[in-house]
């Protein structure tokens, strides 16, 4: 079965699409007309620039509607979500006890030298995000929060000599891939260190998507709008899935 | 618009910071850092790189370092420059390759090796104190617009695309340009040197990055017929370092906390105590305005439970500023507009808490953060609630105001970005430029009443901190919820105790300013 769909604007179908963008030119009509051409090339139709204006010397801002002849089959779209499992605070510690039958131990941080830690205190501390209580708060965690700055090899030590279960690895920073390029590192030297597969690695970031972090090599990936419950139940389940194995 | 107070509590405050302040800088006045015997270097014209590109100030303090450190590397500096008759540059260089012997400063005389420095010293005092004047007439000939001043960030990593953004954010209405530096440059225990076009998150703080940018904003500055002006990053590690270069390179702002360092990047609590204090004697002599960092708070835990902490916070970096000679109207205390969007009536909070700060420091060029926390993917409400931090901003009259980009947190600001965002402050702050002259706050209503609890926890927070010494108050999580202590954190090594005889000519020069301090 096939469901094809475009984007709404007020009809069904009409592919409506709204584009903003700076262009390296002095405003004029010719550079509207720039900016027209331009999205015409991306491939859209009725394009109408309802905004060109200077914002620089040499640089002129549009805002641009237009309408997309592509669609996308909705049914064909495969991205797993790792946040299948919802649970509260109180069932998923439950359900640790129940089906795990000992505390996991969970170590968290910002990796290579990115210093935002606004993701990882987010799930890790107490205090939670949104009104939903940090992995702290969870009896049956055992967590530890690295902080900032910390570098792939201190963290794999870390992990080795504390009986770490799962590991929370974060990036905010993506100029230049470099969060891509310190996740692969601390996968790769997981495999290399033989511990890859006694540990949940998780990654997590404003840009991360579970499939991007499936396709790294982790167990799941979480962006932007998780709540530490998420990433509480995932590690629960998962946790779980490799006692049942055992 | 003015809240009703306890102006016997604030001034109580500001005794108690004082108190807190005061063991700490008996600490300083007996240790000593690398980073300060570094930044004494380049004041004596040091700079350049040896071996390794390893900067030749960090050389000439390994070379002299371990069992002469504790005099400070200035003395067999000036030994050797009296003895040889080069220029201190001249010197280090040979020093850092090994080509002089600096067993050859041993033999000279105090006298003749503090006499050989006396026209360096006199030489780097001057070219500040004319950076400083330089200032002040471009200020006065390219007058800038009203406050609250508008400030961006350019942060793409190469210095030369830094430029060309900042060229176009001053036509857009930005009166500072903040270069942002890369990532994890504030645990790097050296400035790197040269232009550069690397980094991440940002762009490496080097003393040509910042001559660069300073020469395309002068530049700017004539054709707009208003002064643009500069800020970096003087924490971290390197901090006096930084300081003396923004000094020579006439910088007119530097983010410089007393305690960001020690909660929020794990440095050494003694390390940044000693090198907040030398940066801020020099900053005071460069006329550059230094920006405190207490958004942190904000950013790392919940804003209405935070409010004390930074109110708390700003009254002892006040006291440090004090304690460096620093006046008022250099000491731009921060705060941030983090208040949860979701929660009702947060605006007021957040106005609370922006005029308290307003009547607590009156004379302070208070600088205003943007909402960063609570920002998503979704721009356009990201973009209305930059406006309702903008309207606070203008309202209590806040000085310095760092523009909040409607892509916070999705990317480092595009040039596009950057226009939206000033034309939302600019388009705020002229609609509702005399708002805050025309209303006045209901009698012991939510606002006031807000005020007065954060007033109240704040003085009850420097209390404690008071009683239990500061270092203490770090290490049991007054601050951030984080435990440090004295003997931890990044950059330890470099603490040194004072030996009797002891010299930096510099700190000296800057000292009558400290002690007439109020």
């Amino acid at each position: 079965m096939s469901t094809y769909v475009k984007p709404y604007g007020d009809t069904k179908d009409d592919g409506k699409v709204q584009l903003s963008f700076t262009l390296p030119l002095e405003w004029s009509e010719a550079a509207d007309e720039a900016a027209r051409q331009l999205v015409a090339k991306m491939g859209f139709s009725d394009v109408a620039v309802a905004e060109g204006r200077r914002i620089a010397h040499g640089f002129s801002f549009f805002v641009v509607y237009a309408s997309t002849p592509v669609a996308v089959d909705a049914d064909s779209i495969v991205a797993p979500s790792a946040k299948a499992h919802a649970m509260s605070l109180d069932e998923i510690d439950a359900f640790v006890r129940e089906r795990v039958g000992r505390n996991i131990r969970i170590a968290g941080a910002c990796i290579g030298t990115d210093a935002h830690t606004v993701g990882i205190d987010a799930i890790l501390n107490m205090k939670g995000y949104k009104g939903d209580y940090g992995l702290e708060r969870y009896k049956e965690f055992v967590t530890f929060n690295l902080g900032s700055q910390i570098s792939v090899e201190a963290l794999v030590d870390f992990a080795k000599d504390n009986r770490i279960d799962a590991l929370l690895a974060s990036q905010v920073v993506t100029q230049k891939g470099s969060d891509v390029t310190n996740f692969t590192a601390l996968a790769e030297l997981l495999e290399a260190e033989g511990i890859r597969d006694d540990v949940i690695l998780i990654a997590g970031g404003p840009r991360m998507t579970n499939l991007l972090a499936t396709e790294l090599g982790y167990d799941a990936g979480f962006g932007r709008g998780t709540v530490p419950s998420d990433v509480a139940a995932f590690v629960a389940t998962r946790m779980a899935e490799r006692i049942a194995r055992m | 618009m003015e809240l009703r107070i306890d102006c016997a509590l604030v001034a109580d405050m500001r005794r108690l910071a004082r108190e807190i302040a005061n063991p700490i800088e008996d600490f300083i006045a007996a240790h000593g850092t690398v980073s300060v015997e570094r930044a004494a270097l380049r004041l004596l014209g040091v700079d350049g790189v040896g071996h390794g590109d390893v900067p030749l100030p960090n050389l000439v303090v390994e070379r002299f370092g371990c069992e002469r450190l504790g005099s400070g590397v200035v003395r067999p500096l000036g030994a050797l420059v009296a003895e040889t008759g080069r220029t201190p540059d001249d010197v280090a260089g040979a020093v850092g390759d090994g080509s002089l012997d600096v067993a050859l400063a041993d033999g000279v005389p105090e006298t003749a090796a503090r006499a050989a420095l006396e026209n360096y010293v006199a030489r780097a005092l001057a070219r500040i104190d004319a950076r400083r004047q330089e200032r002040a007439a471009l200020l006065g000939r390219l007058p800038q617009s009203p406050p609250p001043l508008l400030y961006v960030i350019v942060a793409s990593g190469n210095i030369y695309e830094d430029r060309t953004a900042a060229i176009a954010a001053a036509e857009a209405g930005a009166q500072i340009i903040a270069v942002i530096r890369s990532t994890g440059q504030s645990l790097l225990d050296f400035v790197p040197y040269g232009a550069t076009t690397e980094g991440f998150g940002g762009t490496y703080a080097t003393q040509e990055n910042f001559r660069i940018m300073r020469e395309a904003l002068d530049a700017v500055s004539e054709r707009l017929g208003r002064y643009v002006m500069l800020t970096n990053y003087a924490s971290g590690l390197c901090m006096p370092e930084i300081a003396t270069m923004a000094a020579l390179e006439r910088l007119d702002m530097l983010l410089n906390d007393s305690m960001y360092g020690i909660l929020f990047r794990d440095i050494n609590m003694q390390r940044t105590f000693i090198d907040q204090h030398f940066s801020r004697m020099l900053n005071t002599r460069s006329g550059i305005i230094i920006n405190t960092g207490e958004d942190n708070y904000l950013t790392t835990a919940d804003a209405v439970e935070q409010a004390s902490a930074v109110l708390a916070s700003q009254f002892i970096n006040e006291a440090f500023a004090h304690g460096a000679g620093m006046p008022d109207e250099q000491i731009g205390l921060g705060d941030a507009y983090e208040i949860d969007p979701s929660l009702e009536n947060g605006f007021l909070f957040a106005v609370a808490q922006a005029q308290l700060a307003r009547q607590c420091f009156p004379a302070a060029p208070l600088k205003y953060m943007p909402p960063t926390k609570h920002m998503t993917g979704d721009v356009f409400k990201g973009h209305l609630i930059d406006a309702m931090f903008n309207l606070t901003s203008v309202m209590t009259k806040q000085t310095i105001h760092l523009c909040g980009m409607m892509t916070e947190g999705i990317h480092t600001p595009f040039l596009g970005d950057r226009a939206l965002a000033l034309e939302n402050a600019r388009y705020v702050m002229s609609t509702a430029r005399h708002f805050g002259d025309e209303i006045s706050f209901k009698e012991d209503g939510i606002v006031e009443r807000r005020a007065a609890a954060v007033l109240r926890d704040a003085h009850a927070l420097l209390e404690r901190v008071a009683e239990r010494g500061l270092m203490a108050s770090i290490e049991a999580k007054t601050f951030a919820d984080v435990s440090r202590t004295p003997e931890g954190g990044r950059g330890f090594e470099g603490v040194f105790e004072r030996a009797p005889d002891y010299w930096n000519p510099f700190e000296e020069a800057l000292m009558p300013l400290a002690s007439a301090a109020p």
